[in-house]
């Protein structure tokens, strides 16, 4: 049993939120609340990163995900304008125990790999420096050139292509 | 006293001198919003030939009370010359009632003037107003302005769920605008802030403060190098200055609050105190860019693009001058960069008051095909720069400035090449870029005039059978 600091406190009780939020994803009827909720569950990740130490990935995870990413989700929930809740809701068929089973599974196969590790850990502690952006440029641009530059190569291609199909014929 | 405070301020923990940080930085950003709101008011008053408030804090003394001095009785003593107007607007929306419409969604129409505020006050965390390590700024973190570049678009949240949770075409019309603008402007502005930081090789402002403090272009010692006067800085700042006009809503970029289309836009539905935050939101935002832009174009906190030291040693005869200069700039740091940060509202205003609001489509056209490949391009530019200058000046340390020269020719040849390409492409048939609606007023020749209620003293006047 690791001794409790207030380190590890703010730490689980960060994590802990950011659970909760995580299934108010998928608990919440209404589209809204469940993208809010996914925007907490983001910037407290974020929050997650800072406490250990890895300013960088967290301020990446509000540019992109908190910040953009989300705001388009809102942005397209709210131009759909969803009817009321009810009339979302799915009727049951075979498909849910099958997902619950399924989801079972994983968490089973997942866990198995990361728990017993996990249980050994006593204080929540990135590894210092691992996480300014110093390190992660050089990391980027040396080491992990390769898959860097192709990632980039493949999201300019989506861009390309989605330019394609979202544009109006010019004749 | 001041000694005592001090010591006592030392002496605490680290977190607890974060607090006392974090708590110096809100007073400075929130106290002065009074003043920006009157400020406003009173400029943009100036501007269109008006007064502007003048009439709140007038005390008037009785003419015939005896309690008065003889010398005060009947005189009206103007405070402040308007100044309390804004206590007075303050006060009447917090005693007004504080109405929440029947059909809103509730938690979210509660939660987005909270949203709204919460940016404002977390941007400026890191940066510094004054050279004091201690007292500011309040996390010297490593990744500085990207976090302003991260919470900066944490800012569209307020804007959008006030939006939606208004239940209100118009809110939501303006919601919808509002996010859309601050998700295109954010990239320029991003790449325009990353022009800067990439020349100096860091992210943390206090070390961008350091770097401009140096000699300009490297190469005149005695003067501040201010990225606002190197070429590529201050084609950064122009672009930034015009995404900070458009990150902030403000005009000519306040379609999100567009009158004449969407009654007040995405804070139609709200009143009072909760309107008040919006109001609050905003202008702490507009400070908060304005100081963005000192911070990282225009040196921060120092008063005088002067390297005072540099004087100090080479023009000894006005030693006591400089100095005093120099003492000045350290202790009133805070004050300078408020002055500065002030200057910077002062041209928003001017903005405001001088330009019409742009129409949708030529907001998106500014954003996407002229910011966005400038601020590229100039980026581009500053990276190349920097690899030039790391060859160069290693096989040829001794033509370090000519070769500075040449390469910012090179690029004021190279920037206006794009800019021509911008234009050409942006006004090609087809796309409809930047096409505009003219109004020709014209006066009809005299013939026509007939039926037209055109006075005209100098003429006779005709006489109507």
């Amino acid at each position: 049993m690791p001794p409790i600091t207030l380190n590890l406190l703010l730490f689980g009780g960060i994590a802990g939120l950011a659970a909760l939020a995580a299934v108010g994803v998928v608990a919440f009827d209404n589209a809204i609340r469940s993208a809010l909720c996914l925007v907490l569950n983001f910037f407290l990740l974020a929050v997650l990163y800072f406490t250990l130490g890895s300013e960088m990935l967290g301020i990446t995870q509000i540019v992109v995900y908190t910040g953009a990413i989300m705001v388009l989700f809102l942005f397209v929930i709210m131009l759909l304008n969803l009817g009321a809740p009810h009339l979302l809701k799915e009727r049951f068929d075979f498909k849910k125990p099958l997902g619950a089973l399924l989801g079972g599974v994983l968490i089973l196969l997942v866990g198995a790999q990361v728990l017993p590790e996990l249980v050994k850990v006593g204080q929540a502690k990135g590894v210092e420096g691992a996480g300014g952006p110093i390190a992660i440029g050089r990391a980027l641009f040396t080491d992990y050139v390769v898959p860097f530059e192709s990632v980039s190569v493949l999201l300019l291609v989506g861009i390309v292509g989605s330019i394609l199909l979202a544009k109006r014929r010019l004749d | 006293m001041f000694h005592w405070i001090a010591e006592r301020f030392l002496n605490a923990e680290p977190a607890e001198q974060a607090l006392w940080r974090a708590l110096l930085w809100v007073v400075l950003i929130f106290g002065p919003v009074p003043v920006w709101i009157w400020w406003e008011r009173k400029l943009l008053a100036y501007i269109q030939d008006r007064v502007g408030p003048n009439r709140t804090g007038t005390i008037t003394f009785s003419r015939t009370s005896r309690l008065v001095p003889r010398f005060l009785r009947g005189k009206k003593l103007r405070i402040l010359n308007g100044l309390p107007q804004i206590i007075a607007d303050g006060m009447k929306s917090f005693f007004k009632e504080d109405f929440v419409p029947g059909a809103v969604d509730k938690f979210v129409f509660l939660l987005a003037p909270a949203l709204a505020l919460f940016p404002p006050f977390a941007i400026g965390a890191m940066l510094p107003f004054a050279p004091w390590p201690s007292l500011t700024p309040v996390a010297d973190v490593n990744i500085g302005v990207l976090y302003t570049m991260g919470i900066a678009s944490l800012g569209a949240y307020g804007v959008i769920l006030a939006g939606y949770g208004s239940n209100n075409k118009y809110a939501l019309l303006g919601g919808l605008r509002a996010s859309a603008q601050l998700i295109s402007y954010e990239l320029a502005m991003g790449m325009s802030i990353g022009a800067a930081a990439l020349f100096c090789g860091t992210l943390r402002p206090r070390a961008m403060l350091a770097f401009q403090e140096g000699p300009l272009w490297g190469s005149v010692n005695g003067l501040q190098n201010w990225f606002a006067f190197t070429p590529f800085g201050a084609v950064a700042l122009i672009v930034f200055g015009i995404c900070a006009l458009a990150e902030t809503n403000r005009a000519p970029f306040d379609l999100p609050e567009c009158e004449s289309e969407l009654v007040a836009g995405y804070n139609t539905e709200y009143s009072t105190k909760k309107w008040v935050l919006f109001m609050m939101g905003e202008y702490i935002n507009m400070f908060i860019f304005a100081v963005l832009g000192v911070t990282v174009f225009l040196g921060g906190y120092n008063l005088l693009p002067v390297r005072w030291e540099w004087l100090n040693t080479n023009v000894p005869s006005l030693g006591g001058l400089w100095g005093a200069l120099a003492w000045f700039q350290y202790w009133f740091a805070p004050l300078i960069f408020l002055g500065k940060g002030a200057l910077l509202i002062s041209g928003y205003i001017w903005v405001r008051s001088s330009l019409p609001r742009l129409r949708y489509d030529q907001l998106m056209n500014l954003g996407w095909r002229w910011l966005l490949p400038i601020a590229t391009a100039n980026f581009t530019f500053v990276a190349a720069y920097i690899v030039a200058q790391r060859v160069l000046t290693e096989r040829y340390p001794q033509y370090g400035s000519w070769l500075a020269l040449g390469v910012g020719v090179v690029a004021v040849a190279l920037f206006g090449f794009v800019v021509g390409r911008l234009r050409k492409n942006s006004l090609r048939g087809g796309v409809d870029g930047l096409r505009t609606r003219t109004v020709t007023l014209v006066q009809p020749p005299a013939s026509e005039r007939r039926g037209i209620a055109l006075v005209d003293p100098t003429a006779t006047p005709e006489v109507v059978a």
